[in-house]
């Protein structure tokens, strides 16, 4: 059996709120998975849950890497940065802006770290040479300034630029499994294809990939294996790239008619989030 | 260079407690415990003063002895009777590291500051206890008229030039620790800058305290001329005892017309310190005085880094980093006084709070009347890392013009869970997440400092982030 990311029954709450409602999705390493749904289905919380979010609370259900031999390892045991050191990776939709931090100088700790999954603070970081070489390699295969880097993360960038920097890192963490949430929103046509290309390119035959998109041009060059649709907290349909297709095309109206139950309990988590207009 | 900056996060075990080393060191001199006239007199003899500044002494005593403890700030535990003020290490200063004695040699060199020297400063004064034990200034800068040396010299060296500003800045009666510094002061720098000399690297003072229940006074005496320039470094230290020891010092400065001056301060102090400092400068007709603060450490800082913009188009910048942990409370701040047109003032400060620690802001913004078109900004922002941890913003603002433009912006924020996962989620861990952000958040004032600085700022937060994640 090959590498994979198994998710079984899970189910997550928000302070004390069901948003996840027993999923189940298992990608291996190398395939591309498409994950759709309306508004507020639980897509990104899949994300979080998966990454380690403390608020994000798994109350049932299990996240496991299988690695080549067959052996699991429990994610759920891990911290979110034991996670990345395993090789998950979440590109965050809304990516957090870290002032004063240099984009260069964090990505030299998280790809010490997580290419060195022991190492303890304080111990030694990759060679900056080595680093900056990489670094700069990888920049320009992405067309990027290399003086990108120098700036504060995710600090006054643009939506588009927040994007493109979480590629960056994709790029120079090579994780097994990938998360990306939304890396096409906030980009104009042209970037999209090239944020698509970019991550063809990147993930390959290494790398598992979960594509949460609204749009399908991200797919254009990574032709998912399945596609999934969220609906109310579950994954209620699976299908190939033409489900994506669809659904882009005619929305959600056939999925929420196929599946009352599900349409029902995402009316319900609509209707509570309006009561509670702070939590996410 | 924040860059190169990480490299040196790998801190051996043994430089945690680089500064908590102390030295048997025989002293020469040494006053009996206590405070009162004859031990000032007495003081006043050792270094053969002349009579104004005995009387001097003197006087401040009286006014020291009159003055209640301030009723602000911290809570201030120093028995003034259980002090030493007055600690002579060494017979004579050395003008070369070889005619210092051997055992404060070595503390210099552990400090690394016979290293700087020779890398970087211009210039060195190394006070031990009450005197200064090492001096150098290189000899270009003395052929240009520049005077480098210890307040102490300065009295007997320079008498006429000291006279016209000394005590005059900062009078004894300003406060009740100035009025103690003017009576028992020893050491310090004095400074003078001739007409149009521009200083290219810094020149550096260390203090260090080595014995308990010491008290340390230096005074510094500060002339920039007329279009001068001059960069003056100042670091702290002292080994960890279980007394308090106290070090109050005196900083007056003035910088004349179009003059400039840069003053750094990079504080270390252990807990036991009572550190009580006033400085003020005094900026003339398009003069530049920036004051950048780092207090690190001591039981209790008070220290408000004061620019009175004296004449039209003075500029006064003040920049504080304060970093209160457990047993610490950091009463930091600035103080800008708009005295004439045209002036321009900012105020940025930052503060970190963690394990208990309180850090507070407390500055005040003046505008004199008259002083139209002035405009002056205050930013402050506070960083805690934990529930135990507080933070408070004390700003006074007086202004007497309607002509001008004063700013405030604070803002208090605890180390967001979100951007800690954000970091976490790409395989840092907490503690290093946390220091990371912690390093960010002081990154716009770090970078003001020449590198070698920076360098050791950061060093220093790393250090005192150590193990705050638990």
């Amino acid at each position: 059996m090959s590498e994979r990311l198994e998710i079984k029954n899970l189910h997550v709450a928000v302070e004390g709120r069901e948003i996840l409602k027993g999923v189940n999705l298992t990608i291996g390493r190398g395939e591309v998975h498409a994950l759709m749904g309306p508004n507020g289905s639980g897509k990104s919380t899949l994300g979080y849950a998966i990454m380690g979010h403390p608020t994000y609370e798994v109350t049932a259900g299990s996240i496991k890497l299988i690695d080549e031999e067959g052996t699991a390892h429990d994610v759920l045991d891990m911290e979110p940065d034991g996670r990345a050191r395993a090789g998950v990776f979440l590109a965050f939709q809304r990516p957090m802006a870290i002032p004063g931090v240099r984009l260069a100088d964090f990505l030299r700790h998280s790809v010490t770290n997580v290419r060195n999954p022991d190492r303890k603070e304080g111990q030694e970081l990759m060679p900056m040479r080595e680093f900056r070489g990489e670094l700069k390699d990888k920049m320009k295969e992405l067309s990027m300034d290399s003086d990108f880097a120098r700036r504060y993360v995710n600090d006054g960038f643009s939506g588009g630029e927040m994007k493109r920097a979480e590629i960056l890192q994709l790029a120079m963490l090579r994780p097994r499994f990938a998360i990306l949430d939304e890396t096409d929103s906030g980009l104009d046509a042209d970037a999209v294809r090239l944020a698509s290309e970019s991550i063809a390119r990147i993930g390959g035959a290494e790398m598992g990939i979960l594509i949460i998109t609204h749009h399908e041009q991200l797919l254009e060059h990574n032709i998912p294996l399945q596609t999934h649709v969220m609906l109310g907290g579950r994954i209620v349909e699976s299908g190939g790239p033409e489900l994506a297709a669809e659904l882009h095309k005619q929305g959600y109206e056939r999925i929420r008619k196929a599946y009352p139950e599900a349409a029902a309990a995402e009316e319900e988590m609509e209707a509570e989030r309006r009561l509670e207009p702070a939590a996410n | 260079m924040a860059t190169d900056t990480n490299e040196s996060s790998t801190l051996a075990l043994g430089e945690i407690n680089k500064y908590d080393f102390r030295t048997d060191t025989p002293t020469v001199f040494k006053a009996r415990r206590g405070l009162d006239a004859n031990i000032v007199a007495q003081i006043s003899e050792m270094k053969r003063e002349p009579g104004w500044m005995r009387d001097f002494r003197l006087k401040s005593l009286e006014i020291f002895n009159s003055k209640p403890m301030p009723n602000w700030g911290g809570k201030i535990g120093v028995d003034f009777q259980d002090i030493f003020y007055y600690l002579k290490p060494a017979e004579q200063q050395g003008k070369s590291w070889d005619d210092v004695p051997e055992e404060i040699k070595k503390t210099f060199d552990r400090l690394g500051i016979p290293e700087a020297e020779r890398k970087f400063l211009a210039g060195v004064k190394a006070q031990f206890e009450s005197e200064v034990v090492y001096g150098s200034l290189q000899e270009d800068l003395a052929k240009k008229g520049v005077i480098f040396t210890d307040t102490d010299t300065a009295v007997r060296e320079h008498p006429d030039l000291l006279r016209e500003y000394f005590g005059t800045i900062i009078p004894p009666s300003d406060n009740k620790f100035a009025a103690l510094n003017s009576a028992v002061w020893s050491g310090g720098s004095f400074i003078y800058v001739p007409k149009g000399v521009s200083i290219e690297f810094p020149l550096q003072a260390y203090f260090r305290i080595n014995a308990e229940s010491m008290g340390q006074f230096e005074r510094t005496l500060i002339i920039v001329d007329e279009g001068a320039q001059v960069h003056y470094v100042e670091g702290c230290t002292a080994p960890m005892y279980s007394t308090e020891s106290l070090h109050s010092a005196v900083v007056e400065i003035a910088v004349k017309k179009h003059g400039r001056c840069r003053y750094t301060t990079i504080q270390n102090w252990a807990n036991n310190i009572y550190n009580l400092v006033t400085k003020r400068a005094l900026a003339y007709e398009g003069a530049m005085m920036e004051w950048i603060d780092g207090n690190l450490g001591s039981q209790l800082t008070m220290k408000y880094p004061a620019v009175y913009m004296m004449e039209p188009g003075a500029r006064g910048e003040i920049l504080s980093i304060a970093f209160a942990s457990a047993g610490q409370h950091q009463d930091a701040g600035a103080k800008l006084v708009h005295a004439a047109p045209n002036t321009f003032g900012r105020i940025v400060s930052k503060s970190i709070s963690k394990n208990g620690g309180r850090s507070s802001y407390r500055g005040l913004v003046r505008v004199e009347p008259g002083a139209k078109k002035s405009r002056s900004s205050v930013v402050c922002d506070a960083l805690i890392l934990d529930d135990a941890s507080r933070s408070d913003t004390y700003p006074y603002i007086e202004i007497e013009e309607q002509d001008v433009s004063i700013g405030h912006e604070a803002s208090v924020s605890k180390i967001g869970e979100e951007q800690l996962f954000y970091l976490m989620s790409r395989g840092l861990s907490e503690a290093e997440a946390s220091t990371m952000i912690v390093g960010g958040f002081i990154e716009p004032l770090v970078k003001e400092l020449p590198m070698e600085y920076a360098v050791e700022m950061n060093r220093l937060i790393e250090l005192q982030m150590e193990g705050s994640v638990g």
